[in-house]
């Protein structure tokens, strides 16, 4: 497991039924990208976060996959439709088969 | 002298654009595009890609893509040693298919946006993106 | 003077100062409250007149970050600091929020930091931090700008954002903060420059593709975008002195500390940006 990794999110508390809201998810994470070289000329080997999936009682709002240009401490906004009062699963999967997660439930206003 | 040529530099102001750092191609944009569309040709509509003119750093550049009705969205950095960047794959839960992230560019190059679309085709857009050493602080 | 002026042009400063602010006219909220990005400056500065937060220098997209809660990449080390704040470290079996009931009692400290403590000595918030660990938690000191100690001190002054700057330079801070001034304008390391040469007399120009600040520093610790995470006062000190090729003082240095409350005092006015996005 990747050292200090946590996620945060922001999630509305309450939605209306069918409302569209923006959510925001960071993840701190070194992302190595398999570019650097340590001071011994040797290549450090890469080591990120590849993939990070976002969804809505079991409903996938957003898949992504991560490549080394994405930066240092990785951050996603996208926007999610809410049909009912649910839970949002966030999932972080990690090059050394870590898995990072967080959930948000959210009520009907 | 050369100090009187570097004075006429660093006051005409041509200090931010010496020290832009050559544009870099490791693959044309257009080979890019066509790498992630099959061959197929790509729309010049349908997409929008927002970066900033000028990165005030390149470790961490703000990027958001906007392409109502597609499927996945693909983003690849002309100029970095490895092309990807990330795709974004939008599913039935998601409100718009937008996004907005930050990346890495190894230096001034294009950043392209490829977005594939619900029937099959696809449309892209791309940005140039300069990027600079930066000055004492970094 | 020639000598001076081939260095000056090495470095691609202007030679006469024509002062551009890039954010001038934009105003800084975070989570949508405003904050106060310009003032006059204090009456102990004579060569500056209004004193700009390093924000106002930054490009729009870069001050875009520093605007929400969840924007601002530098929150994921809070909530850390947060879990460090309330995790036992120690032979004393205690962690922080044993005897403060949250980091809220720490309000309003930052903004007066440092400060001559009741035996005349300087202090500052990392000392503060690594005394109780190491005698009232019986935990080992934390390296001054290390990760832990960057997150619980980017946790305490996040508590004081929004007040205002207010440093004391006079009875007992007087002779420190003189200390601090003279160093401040010391010429220092193989390119001979003082702090002045950049973050007074050439504010608002370019240095090479970077755009300079006053050098104020009540936004830090700061998340910088060039190494992603944050970045300490006395870290920075090191840093510049690096980039003028001195052989800098150490953290945690007397030289650093009356640096650090002369600096604090230049900014006397503007408002605690902490944790802030830059460059």
């Amino acid at each position: 497991m990747a050292k200090g990794v946590k996620p945060r999110v922001k999630v509305p508390k309450t939605a209306s039924a069918g409302e569209m809201v923006t959510l925001k998810t960071l993840i701190s994470h070194k992302m190595e990208s398999g570019q650097r070289k340590d001071s011994d000329g040797n290549k450090i080997p890469r080591s990120i976060i590849n993939r990070f999936v976002c969804a809505f009682n079991g409903k996938t709002v957003v898949d992504v996959e991560m490549l080394p240009a994405i930066s240092t401490n990785p951050y996603f906004q996208f926007d999610a439709v809410i049909p009912e009062a649910g839970e949002f699963h966030f999932t972080w999967y990690d090059d050394d088969g870590s898995v990072y997660e967080t959930k948000k439930k959210v009520e009907m206003a | 002298m050369e100090v009187t040529r570097r004075d006429t530099m660093a006051i005409g102001g041509a200090a931010v654009i010496s020290t832009l750092i050559p544009s870099i191609s490791v693959a044309s944009t257009n080979e890019l595009i066509m790498g992630i569309t099959g061959g197929a040709d790509a729309a010049a509509s349908g997409i929008d890609l927002t970066a900033p003119e000028i990165a005030e750093n390149g470790n961490t550049v703000p990027i958001s893509v906007d392409a109502p009705g597609a499927v996945a969205v693909t983003i690849l950095a002309a100029g970095n040693p490895l092309p990807g960047v990330a795709t974004f794959n939008f599913g039935d839960g998601a409100g718009s298919q937008s996004a907005t992230t930050r990346i890495r560019l190894a230096g001034t190059q294009d950043v392209i946006a490829v977005a594939k679309m619900a029937d099959g085709s696809f449309a892209a857009v791309s940005k140039t993106v300069k990027v600079t050493i930066g000055g004492c602080g970094g | 003077m020639k000598l001076i002026k081939i260095i000056l042009a090495m470095a691609g400063l202007v030679a006469t100062p024509i002062v551009t602010i890039a954010g001038e006219d934009s105003q800084l909220t975070i989570n949508e409250e405003p904050f106060v990005t310009s003032v006059a400056a204090p009456a102990h500065l004579e060569n500056v007149d209004t004193i700009y937060s390093g924000w106002t220098f930054r490009t729009d997209e870069t001050q875009a970050l520093q605007m929400d809660d969840f924007d601002n990449p530098a929150f994921v080390f809070i909530d850390q600091a947060i879990d460090t704040f309330n995790t036992v470290d120690g032979s004393a079996g205690k962690a922080c929020v044993s005897c403060h009931e949250s980091p809220e009692v720490f309000k309003g400290l930052r903004a007066s930091m440092p400060r001559v403590n009741g035996s005349g000595e300087l202090e500052t918030i990392p000392e503060l931090v690594n005394n109780c660990r190491t005698e009232r938690m019986g935990a080992e000191k934390w390296k001054w700008s290390g990760g832990k100690m960057a997150g619980v001190v980017g946790l305490i002054g996040l508590q004081s954002r929004g007040m205002t700057v207010d440093v004391a330079i006079n009875g007992p801070a007087s002779s420190m903060w003189e200390k601090g001034k003279e160093l401040y304008y010391q010429r220092v390391g193989q390119l001979d420059m003082s702090c002045s040469n950049c973050h007074e007399d050439n504010y608002g120009n370019m240095i090479r593709a970077d755009h300079l600040s006053q050098g104020q520093i009540n936004g830090f610790p700061t998340y910088r975008l060039k190494n992603a995470k944050l970045n300490t006062i006395h870290g920075r000190f090191k840093g510049c002195m690096k980039n003028i090729r001195a052989t800098p003082f150490k953290e945690g240095s007397d030289e650093f500390k009356a640096l650090e409350l002369y600096v604090a005092s230049r900014s006397n006015g503007l408002m605690i940006e902490t944790p802030s996005v830059r460059n």
